[in-house]
């Protein structure tokens, strides 16, 4: 049972045949003038309109690229390029690494990082102190937050970059596909891994009035040597088939969510991070007190269940989270799930049963105090 | 290591020596010697990991006591302070 769907879903029978059909049909150069070529492009044009709509996106201005980091790098360095005379980028602390590298690649020195409250939400007051100096090229403040689910208060944030004349990139990498897509943007990057297309794609939606600059040398090209157009039509079949379920998949997945965040907070020594309301429908995020989470992740891959994690012990560097310090939640013992539509009840029954259990095996094997 | 190597009981200040140990070790250090100390007392975790600079201060909030902040300390490491309540 696969319970971490974030940034990458088990794809449908429906995308896979799509995928199929892509590599009868569009395994052409789509830049050529044959009617091979004609056939592959006419299945990019109309993936990328899909993903337009999706987005609320004009699909001229709607780009691929080779991955989610790619399109965060490839976006940043764009608009920083074509913002002269402003070196400085402002982020919020929990924005994906990809985000923070990608910023402080091009604004070296030059990076503010915004805190966020104890469930996640950016701290308005220090953005408006950071955007009130006029040296900001851009500020990057996600949807969505890919660990612990808490979905900014975009309106709020836009608010003050529009009375600040600061272009705002929202990284909506773990919501398209979950819920309604933001509508306070300048920029837009989204992941078709996240709601069940193929990895390896990118997608970067533009304003008409968002200047931006190649800081590459492929020109306008935001995904030089081309895109794997099955992997595009797979992604926009994927995109339109969460579409025609959302409402009714999302109001299943985030009651599942919140059997799982209630059960969990009753479970002693558990921490339950993340906005209870505001908050994508799928994702939960909880740390155990005196919980290994190699162990834990292990001792569940053991008994067939598949969680994530973002503990300091299940990296290599053994550095924690950085939004689960930018938020003070408890680091290690952490297990975070990302539901799929193809999750059941009958899967969260079981693992809320078994959850106890491995915790206090855990830490009686670590030698642990008893948890009052 | 256990909980018996707290070191300095007696004038309301404890030291838990949790340096080389990585995550979640420091906090099970922590807690078994905060176990039968006074309210009031002032423990200190020394540690070099540095995911013990977020879970300290989440485990005493978890636990009910008071987080007291953070000190650098003469080796590479650095020394944490909790008053148990």
């Amino acid at each position: 049972m696969f319970l971490d769907a974030s940034g990458s879903a088990p794809m449908t029978n429906r995308t896979l045949e799509a995928f199929q059909a892509g590599l009868a049909d569009g395994w052409a150069d789509p830049t050529r003038l044959h009617t091979e070529s004609r056939r592959a492009r006419q299945l990019l044009d109309a993936s990328r309109e899909a993903f337009a709509e999706a987005l609320g996106s004009r699909p001229e201005h709607t780009h691929l690229a080779h991955s989610p980091h790619a399109a965060l790098e490839r976006v940043i360095a764009g608009i920083f390029t074509a913002r002269r005379g402003r070196d400085r980028i402002v982020a919020s602390a929990v924005e994906r690494d990809a985000t923070l590298h990608a910023a402080t690649h091009v604004a070296a020195g030059h990076v503010s990082s915004v805190p966020v409250d104890p469930r996640g939400h950016v701290d308005l007051e220090a953005l408006a102190r950071e955007l009130a100096v006029p040296d900001v090229a851009l500020a990057a403040i996600q949807h969505a937050n890919h660990e612990i689910g808490t979905v900014q208060r975009l309106a709020d944030v836009a608010a003050l970059t529009v009375a600040a004349q600061v272009p705002l990139l929202v990284d909506a990498t773990a919501s398209i596909g979950h819920g309604p897509s933001p509508a306070h943007w300048d920029a837009l990057v989204a992941n078709p891994a996240d709601w069940g297309g193929p990895a390896g794609l990118g997608i970067v939606a533009l304003r008409p009035q968002t200047r931006w600059l190649p800081a590459w040398p492929e020109g306008d090209d935001w995904a030089p040597g081309g895109v794997l157009v099955p992997a595009v039509l797979a992604a926009a079949v994927a995109l339109q088939e969460r579409r025609e379920q959302l409402d009714a998949t999302s109001l299943r997945l985030h009651r599942m969510v919140g059997r799982v965040r209630d059960a969990a907070a009753a479970w002693p020594g558990v921490d339950v991070v993340g906005d209870p309301d505001e908050r994508l429908p799928h994702v939960v995020t909880f740390s155990c007190l005196y919980v290994d989470g190699e162990a834990l992740l292990t001792r569940l891959d053991r008994e067939g269940i598949a969680v994530g994690s973002g503990s300091a012990c299940t990296t290599s560097t053994l550095e924690p989270s950085r939004v689960l310090a930018a938020v003070g939640a408890l680091s290690h013992g952490n297990v975070r799930l990302g539901l799929h539509p193809g999750v059941t009840d009958a899967d969260i029954d079981r693992l809320l049963a078994l959850m106890p259990r491995v915790i206090s095996d855990l830490r009686a094997e670590a030698g642990a105090p008893e948890v009052a | 290591m256990t909980g018996d190597d707290a070191a300095g009981a007696g004038d309301g200040r404890v030291t838990v020596d949790a340096t080389g140990l990585v995550c979640p070790l420091p906090i099970i250090e922590l807690a078994k010697a905060a176990r039968g100390l006074e309210p009031g007392t002032e423990v200190t975790v020394l540690c070099t990991d540095v995911a013990a600079r977020v879970d300290v201060p989440a485990w005493a909030r978890m636990t009910g006591h008071d987080y007291l902040g953070e000190k650098k300390t003469d080796g590479a490491g650095i020394a944490l302070t909790v008053r148990l309540r």
